[in-house]
């Protein structure tokens, strides 16, 4: 294991930011730490690098108790929201800084900067000034520059936050395919359930200061230990007595088509709104005071003819990963 | 910029009413007085006398002259290197750190500005001379002496000039934030390295600034300095105290030279600032 954490809490005066938090991290993995804004992901990772300290627990990098250690001893590199580049100091300069501070030979350092820029393809920038790069390749030369060190672990405090829809997508991609070049442990903060299914290989989804459940993204979709972790990988609707994803409910215009197990819904189509590809319908089931979404694609909507006021009947699909709902939530 | 052109070229009477009364006060309130001591300073002293520049540098190399240029030199240079440090290392506290009694250590270091200098020599006196300050009688069994001598001039200048460098630090540290700073101790980074690195670089041009602005001070302090200092020709007479005894002596050629060298190394200041300032604000 490469980071292990264990009991780990911390407050804030009254507010309790993190709480009795255990999470293990094996070597090599590229691991996300899932949750809402203000949920203590970002409180456990300035933990984990040591940028913040925590009340009680231990933190143990690559077998060493790192609890007590000062950041500069931890050997973690650590990639801010804001990049958080030298602003005085050229690409290269930033890169090097680093090495410089462990007093390595001028001719390492050299390569070792030239072969960090290749990888995040900013060779050509080497004598540029930081504020002459626009926020993506900013945000790449603080990943080559946290890198440089050879960290044990690499920590990244939601990297993509600060940059626009595109360039987020592709450093997004980019990042993968870098984790499998490289192989760094690597650990990265984000409230984005897309970009988490997306990157990462274990999901550690955590709220107000608890962790909720890990796994990988498929457990985390297809099994979701409770509501909270359900409703925030994506959207959720109810039907009946549990709670499934719109597109896991099958719709037919008979209770007698389709031989299905569960019990079908009755139910009158209130709403219809068609956006790309996918025709998302409002239900007003019988007998249930909450309506429920159900979406189809295009092409199936057609077929079956569906407009507001048609008669139809739900019921889940076979497999649909679904979660019963809670007496109080259901109203 | 294009506001600002657009404000420019629509030239409205209440436009020239305004330029003429700022000129007009500055004029009144500055040039003119300027102008009055740099025209003293190159007269000739007495009908038929010879003026101009050769008798204006005789004045100057005059004994006296040149010990109280050399005496607000010292203590000029001495202030502004301890109000640098402790300038540096007081604004990195305030910005840095929480701990109680930050705001009252805030609020202390204002206090010179609206602390008349006078009272400052003053309270200085009171804590520091042999006779009467109760820290003095101890300073004077150890053989220093602080009132009256060459380190009570510093001390005074330095008291009074110490908030403009804080002042100019402070905000720049809290703009920059600590982001840098966190990621120069996690690539490995131990304090110093950190400060000397990362931190002072990015508050290089707040500190100069600073130092330019208190050396100004340091140069124009009297009221402080006049009441620790027995300003005697060569005896701690600094060169305002120099101007003052000069002028009520009826010696006011050489008070007007020295007036003269004050107000262009002031000048000079300004310019060396306003260099400064330029490329930050582009």
């Amino acid at each position: 294991m490469s980071i292990e954490v264990s009991g780990i809490n911390k407050s804030y005066g009254d507010f309790v930011a993190l709480e009795d938090i255990n999470v293990s991290l094996p070597t090599g993995q590229l691991t996300a730490l899932l949750g809402p804004s203000g949920g203590g992901k970002s409180t456990l990772l300035r933990i984990i690098a040591g940028l913040d300290t925590a009340d009680s627990g231990s933190v143990e990098i690559e077998g060493v108790n790192a609890t007590r250690l000062p950041p500069q001893k931890r050997n973690v590199g650590f990639v801010f929201q804001h990049y958080a580049v030298f602003k005085h100091m050229t690409v290269a300069k930033n890169v090097a800084f680093g090495l410089e501070i462990r007093k390595r030979p001028k001719a390492e350092v050299k390569a070792k900067v030239a072969e960090l820029l290749e990888l995040v393809h900013l060779s050509q920038f080497a004598h540029r000034l930081p504020s002459q790069l626009s926020g993506g390749q900013r945000q790449r030369l603080a990943l080559a520059r946290a890198l440089a060190v050879e960290p044990s672990v690499l920590l990244l405090d939601e990297p993509f936050g600060a940059l626009d829809a595109q360039v987020r997508k592709e450093l997004r991609d980019w990042l993968r395919r870098l984790h499998d070049e490289v192989h760094v442990t690597t650990v990265f903060v984000t409230h984005d359930q897309e970009e988490a299914m997306e990157v990462a290989d274990e999901i550690v989804v955590i709220n107000n200061g608890r962790i909720e459940q890990i796994g990988t993204p498929d457990q985390l979709y297809d099994e979701p230990a409770n509501d909270f972790v359900m409703g925030f990988l994506g959207d959720v609707t109810r039907l009946g007595n549990v709670r499934l994803r719109p597109h896991d409910i099958e719709l037919a215009l008979s209770p007698a088509v389709a031989a299905g197990t569960a019990p079908a819904f009755a139910g009158v189509i209130a709403r219809t709104l068609r956006v790309g590809f996918e025709v998302r319908l409002t239900v007003d089931v019988d007998g249930q005071g909450e309506t429920t979404q159900v979406v189809l694609s295009r092409t199936h909507a057609r077929a079956l003819d569906l407009e507001v006021g048609t008669k139809v009947w739900l019921r889940p699909a076979t497999g649909a990963s679904s979660v019963p709902v809670l007496g109080i939530a259901a109203g | 910029m294009a506001d600002t052109s657009t404000i420019r070229g629509r030239k409205s009477p209440v436009t020239y009413v305004m330029r003429f009364s700022v000129i007009a006060y500055l004029s009144v309130l500055v040039v003119w007085p300027l102008y009055e001591v740099t025209a003293r300073t190159f007269a000739p002293i007495e009908r038929g006398a010879e003026g101009g520049f050769s008798a204006f540098l005789e004045r100057l190399q005059d004994p006296s002259v040149t010990y109280a240029f050399q005496l607000t030199a010292t203590c000029a240079f001495w202030a502004v290197l301890i109000n640098t440090v402790f300038g540096v290392g007081i604004s990195l506290l305030l910005v840095r750190y929480q701990f109680p009694g930050r705001r009252v250590l805030s609020v202390l270091v204002d206090l010179p500005m609206s602390v008349s200098p006078v009272v400052v020599g003053l309270a200085l006196v009171l804590a520091y001379s042999s006779g009467q300050g109760w820290f003095g009688g101890v300073l004077e069994s150890a053989g220093i002496f602080i009132i009256g001598t060459t380190p009570g001039l510093i001390m005074a200048t330095a008291f009074v000039s110490l908030p403009l460098v804080v002042r100019e630090i402070v905000p720049v540290l809290e703009e920059i934030g600590i982001d840098a700073e966190l990621a120069a101790s996690s690539l490995g980074a131990n304090g110093w390295q950190t400060f000397r690195r990362i931190t002072l670089p990015s508050i290089k041009w707040a500190v100069v600034y600073g130092v330019v602005l208190s050396l100004a001070r340091s140069l124009g302090e009297f009221g402080a300095v006049k009441i620790v200092s027995p300003g005697a020709e060569f005896r701690g007479e600094t060169a305002t105290i120099l101007i003052q005894n000069r002028y009520t002596n009826y010696e006011e050629p050489t008070a007007y030279a020295a007036a003269f060298v004050l107000v262009l190394a002031s000048v000079l200041a300004l310019v060396v600032v306003s260099l400064i300032r330029k490329p930050d604000h582009q």
